[in-house]
């Protein structure tokens, strides 16, 4: 008996190691401990053996039933584990593989840098206002100290569609418009983002539609001084770094004193290169006073208030900060170029 | 305005001041110059050349081989292409070692066997403005005036030593379209002497002739003044004038036209002088045109005036267009003796809109346009008078003539000195003041910190306060105006609710993958015919003066160029074509604008072929009704719009079977649908979807601030119901009968399969629902759902006829 329950271990024990899976692993198991199994039948005999020597059979039979049990235990274990590593290798992908990127689209340039401009100039406390682009020639010239045959009204070749309706050639017609509603109203704070037309061929530089972004502030005692701060605070936020400011004089009809912007190059910072054509400046936007007769057309005394303008062009602003070369870009909406705006 | 340095500095002193310097002081005031040029264009070694004798060269037809004496000790040989080249001319000769524009270099060479010591130039050569010069300066080599000196720098003579500058004039400074004027300028930037000197009147010494002069439009023309000069010799001016005239960029003609144009240039005065003897008995009668009345002027073309058109006449006929062009039969010519020289005021409304109306703008329209100085038109007269005498032996014919309207005075403005800190936010100096004006030369006095100053005639632009505070400010210099930000009452800045809203749909399209596109307003009607707007009864804007077909209205519609939009990248192979625009529709009943046409914010988007990229696990199926019509829905969710419904519609460019009306609370807002085969094959589409819907109306229904509702707190249940319903009856309409017979305690149904087949009937389709049932306070029993479960089954089969499908 004895013999028997050796060779039954040594069997059990080489056949529990050359178990190759799990359902193997449980036939063994019921085969060698289950109720009708190998080890139960041989303790069958167990009448047949001396008295005195079943205590030591006994304790023979419980250790090799343990010792069958932590093998099969043992093994299942690893049987597990390799399972487990043979799934994880079979689920292996290669992860250099492109992902399924879900659309990205994009906000047209021009409308990104107007919301750029537009959230500057929030946080200096402006609001912004907008109007017509159907434009009366009221609005439009008139109210802006442009009289008919003005000479300046050549500057800006109109589309008329009546002779006193227009499309717009500047936004500056909101000016007189927001001062009209605010009625006497101080401070007047503006921006006023919007498309305008001219008559113009459309090339690398001009667009017979384009943008732009007006300014007004009117209140008590506003100063030159302070168009040249507010002017300066929004250009070394747009352009993210710190600049310099010249102001040269130049003519609108609207605003005296009239002064046009020149930043520091935004390229070169100031040494010369192509953009600044090596002078070190680069132009940004008109501005000046409000001229008083704007203000009276707005409903203000231009005795006791005053104020600054200001336009520039989104165009020119995308232009210089994006290295864009083409004005026609913009309207041609391309997305091999709107493409490459994903970021803004 | 071209201003030559050399001329410049007969007037101005500038010693010691390049023109590069002037360039920046005038840019830094407010003049911008263009452009700085140096008239040689890098002309070096050629001088004046004798052409001692000019014979046939042995070996070739079209080459002469001439001695040419250039001041040196032997005289040169030099082989000459040039027809024209004969004994006895003066000529420029670019010596061995010459350098002539472009980098070319001349070298002793020889030409057919023949030794050639240099080149014989012709105008081109030596980089003179072709164009300006007579055909007889430009043809073949260029011969030079006999005075000149052999063996001298050619430079001096061709005024080529000069610099010439461009002023970019702002319609605001006029004055300075003279040299007086910039002289002015020049000395008041530069803080340096002035020397202006003028011409005495010239009296006539022999017999006089007739000069009557009438205004009839004394608006146009307040303000004549002639004179008659006779005896004269027309031939070519000097050299030094003709030098003059092409730097300012005027093409020299002959001596009387010269003295005109010289002397406008110089006071900015322009002047006309017409031949005497064609104005019949020396009568000038200025007037308005009769309409339809005709002109024929010297350039040979017939204009038709209008009521409008000022006229210089003879009493008996035109003989030019005031300030514009004079007449043919008027015109100087070869035979002319005597001239009736004109010099006056027409006033610039009139000169600028006949100038339009004719489409002809000159260097004196130009001028009158912007208003002249009527303080220089007898000056301007008497100046051209001395000139006439001097160049071309005229003699005084007559007194100076004048008829005008009125004197004109000084404009005296006054300046606050408190007024000027403020405005410019800086402490300016009294004694800065007093020298700016000084510098202007503006006669100015000074009480209690006001300024009165005498603003010169020749600067009608300062007219107010500011005008004088912007003269301070740019003589004293921007730069020295300081940054500082508003001190006072502070607002909050914001973006209004619709501000705010517009950029919510643009960010949640972007997210979508959608393109935001720019397209212009103006596009053409037939273009907007191909998928016209909802509105009925509305008609596009149309321009006055189109600049062409393809901008002519303005659109009422953002589809059809988002149509072009795709076509255009499909052209370029792109993919993914997912495009949108938020811009305004110009809406007007009327057919001729008598309001401000409404200006309508509208939404179009559009997406064609597949909208995810190609991808190696495949799925990128092209877009169908439903993606859009689920964006459209996740851009409504975003928005928090409710009372959204969708109505098939059949509208023009759009698949009859494939299109919806949207509606907001019953109203028609916009649209959405497959474009019309026709149209999106036509533009090389393949299936295409788009909607378009009005802005407002959605902003209005906007709910973009939640309202929080508990979390519920008893479970749901779901039950699934599957209907077969005639193929017609919508979803939507089965949808909104099982919510209304559901009652409050059904909280969801979802839609979750259609189906149609032979399983369920021919002109049949199998609805199946999800509904979910909860109460919020209580958890349903069974029987509860069943109940209202029931009810919805006995519902539907009674309005659908439905048949429940087990
Ligand atoms: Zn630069």
């Amino acid at each position: 008996m004895r013999d028997r329950l050796e060779a039954l271990r040594e069997e059990a024990a080489s056949s529990i190691q050359a178990a190759e899976s799990l359902e193997q692993l449980k036939e063994l198991r019921i085969k060698y401990l289950g109720k009708k199994g190998e080890l139960t039948s041989i303790l069958r005999g167990m009448k047949d053996v001396a008295p005195e020597e079943r205590p030591v059979i006994g304790g023979l039979a419980n250790e090799i039933r343990s010792a069958m049990e932590k093998q099969l235990d043992e093994k299942e274990s690893d049987l597990q584990e390799a399972a487990l590593k043979a799934r994880l290798k079979e689920e292996t992908i290669d992860v250099t593989l492109p992902g399924k990127q879900a659309p990205l689209g994009t906000i047209h340039p021009i409308q990104a840098v107007i919301e750029q401009i537009e959230d500057i100039f929030i946080g200096m406390g402006f609001e912004v206002a907008e109007g017509p682009e159907v434009e009366s020639d009221y609005y439009n010239f008139e109210a802006l100290n442009l009289p008919k045959e003005h000479p300046a009204r050549d500057m800006q070749d109109s589309f008329y569609i009546t002779p006193e309706i227009l499309l717009r050639t500047h936004t500056s017609p909101v000016q007189v418009r927001t001062m009209e509603a605010k009625e006497g109203q101080v401070p007047v704070k503006i921006i006023c983002p919007g498309k305008v037309y001219r008559r113009d061929d459309d090339d690398a530089t001009h667009s017979h539609q384009f943008t732009q972004v007006e300014g007004l502030v009117v209140d008590r005692g506003i100063s030159m001084s302070e168009l040249n701060g507010i002017l300066l605070s929004f250009a070394e936020q747009f352009f993210g770094m710190e600049l310099e400011t010249r102001l040269r004089p130049s003519y609108f009809p609207f605003t005296e004193p009239s002064v046009e912007m020149d930043i520091s190059c935004v390229m070169c910072g100031g040494k010369g290169c192509r953009v600044c054509k090596q002078t070190g400046w680069i132009e940004i936007l008109g501005a000046g006073m409000v001229h008083p007769r704007v203000l009276e057309h707005g409903g203000y005394n231009a005795e006791r208030y005053t104020g600054f303008a200001f336009g520039m062009g989104p165009e020119r602003m995308a232009m210089l900060k994006y290295g864009i070369d083409d004005i026609r870009h913009f309207y041609t909406n391309d997305l091999r170029f709107l493409r490459q705006f994903k970021t803004l | 305005m071209k201003i030559s340095y050399e001329w410049l500095s007969e007037y101005v002193d500038l010693e010691g001041v390049t023109p590069e310097q002037i360039a920046e002081e005038l840019t830094r005031g407010g003049i911008e110059v263009d452009i700085v040029e140096q008239r040689d264009a890098g002309v070096e070694n050629v001088v004046v050349g004798y052409v001692m004798e000019a014979k046939q060269h042995p070996n070739a037809d079209k080459l002469r081989v001439c001695q040419v004496d250039a001041g040196r000790e032997e005289p040169l040989q030099i082989v000459c292409g040039a027809p024209n080249v004969a004994r006895g001319q003066k000529v420029p000769v670019a010596l061995h070692g010459a350098k002539l524009p472009g980098g070319v270099k001349i070298k002793n060479t020889k030409l057919r066997g023949e030794k050639s010591q240099g080149m014989i130039c012709s105008a081109k050569e030596l980089g003179l403005p072709e164009k300006l010069l007579p055909t007889e300066q430009t043809e073949g080599i260029l011969v030079l005036p006999e005075e000149a000196e052999v063996g001298s720098d050619v430079r001096p003579l061709l005024g080529l030593t000069d610099t010439v500058l461009e002023l970019d004039l702002t319609p605001n400074r006029s004055d300075c379209l003279s040299m007086w004027g910039t002289a002015y300028e020049v000395a008041a930037l530069l803080d340096r002497e002035i020397w202006l000197p003028e011409a005495p009147a010239a009296h006539p010494s022999g017999k006089t002739k007739t000069v009557a002069i009438e205004l009839d439009a004394e608006e146009d023309c307040p303000f004549y003044a002639a004179q008659v000069v006779d005896n004269l010799k027309l031939a070519p001016s000097p050299q030094w004038l003709q030098n003059r005239l092409v730097a300012a960029g005027i093409r020299p003609i002959n001596n009387v036209v010269d003295v005109t144009n010289y002397v406008m240039l110089e006071y900015g005065q322009p002047l006309h002088a017409f031949d005497y003897d064609k104005v019949t008995d020396g009568e000038i009668v200025v007037r308005r045109a009769q309409p339809g009345e005709q002109v024929k002027t010297l350039d040979g073309v017939t204009r038709a005036c209008d009521g409008e058109t000022l006229l210089i006449t003879d009493g008996t006929q035109p003989i030019g267009i005031a300030g514009v062009m004079g007449g043919e039969n008027s015109e100087v010519t070869e035979s002319t003796t005597t001239v009736l020289l004109e010099s006056a005021f027409f006033a610039p409304p009139s000169i600028r809109s006949t100038a339009r109306k004719l489409g002809l703008r000159s260097e004196a329209s130009n001028r009158f346009e912007k208003g002249v100085d009527p303080e220089r038109i007898v000056p301007a007269l008497q100046r051209a008078v001395q000139l006439l005498q001097e160049l071309a032996g005229g003699e005084p014919a007559s007194e100076v003539t004048v008829e005008k309207m009125g004197d004109v005075e000084d404009v005296t403005v006054q300046l606050r000195h408190d007024r000027l800190n403020n405005v410019l936010g800086v402490q300016v100096k009294p004694e800065t003041v007093r020298d700016v004006f000084r510098r202007l030369r503006f006669e100015m006095e000074e009480r209690d910190g006001v300024y009165r100053v005498r603003v010169p005639s020749r600067r009608p632009d300062i007219s107010i306060e500011v005008d004088l505070i912007e003269e301070v400010a740019r003589i004293y210099g921007y730069d020295k105006i300081p940054t500082t930000l508003p001190w006072g009452q502070q607002s909050p800045g914001a973006l209004t609710r619709e501000q705010k809203l517009r950029r919510v749909v643009r960010h949640t399209l972007r997210d979508a993958g959608f393109n935001e596109v720019l397209n212009y307003s103006l596009t053409s009607p037939d273009r907007l015919k191909e998928l016209p707007p909802l509105d009925k009864g509305i008609r596009p804007v149309r321009l006055n003066m189109p600049m062409s077909d393809e901008r002519k209205v303005l659109r009422t519609t953002l589809l059809p160029q988002l149509v072009e939009s795709a076509e255009y990248n499909v052209h370029r192979r792109q993919e993914q074509l997912a495009f949108f625009e938020l811009g305004r529709t110009y809406i007007t009943e009327e057919k001729k604008l008598t309001e401000l046409p409404q200006e309508r914010w509208e939404l179009a988007a559009l997406v064609t072929g597949p909208l995810a990229a190609a991808h190696w696990q495949g799925n990128n199926q092209p877009v169908d009704f439903f993606t859009v019509k689920g964006q459209l829905e996740m851009l409504l969710t975003r928005l928090g719009v409710q009372g959204i419904a969708y109505r098939a519609a059949e509208l023009e460019g759009f698949h009859p079977g494939r299109t919806a009306e949207v509606l907001l609370n019953g109203r028609v807002i916009g649209c959405i649908g497959q474009i019309h085969l026709q149209v999106s094959e036509a533009h090389d589409l393949e299936e295409t979807y788009a909607f378009q819907v009005q802005l407002a109306p959605l902003f209005e229904a906007a709910v973009t601030d939640p309202k929080y509702a508990p979390i519920p707190r008893y479970p749901s249940t779901t039950r699934d119901l599957a209907l077969v319903v005639h193929q017609d009856v919508p979803a939507a309409e089965l949808e909104s009968a099982i919510r209304q017979a559901g009652g409050k305690l059904l909280v969801d149904a979802t839609l979750f399969d259609v189906f149609t087949g032979k399983q369920v009937g021919e002109g049949k389709k199998s609805v199946a629902y999800t509904l979910t049932y909860r109460a919020e306070d209580r958890t349903l029993t069974d029987e509860e759902v069943n109940e209202v479960h029931g009810r919805i089954v006995e519902h539907v089969e009674a309005a659908f006829r439905a048949v429940l499908r087990q």
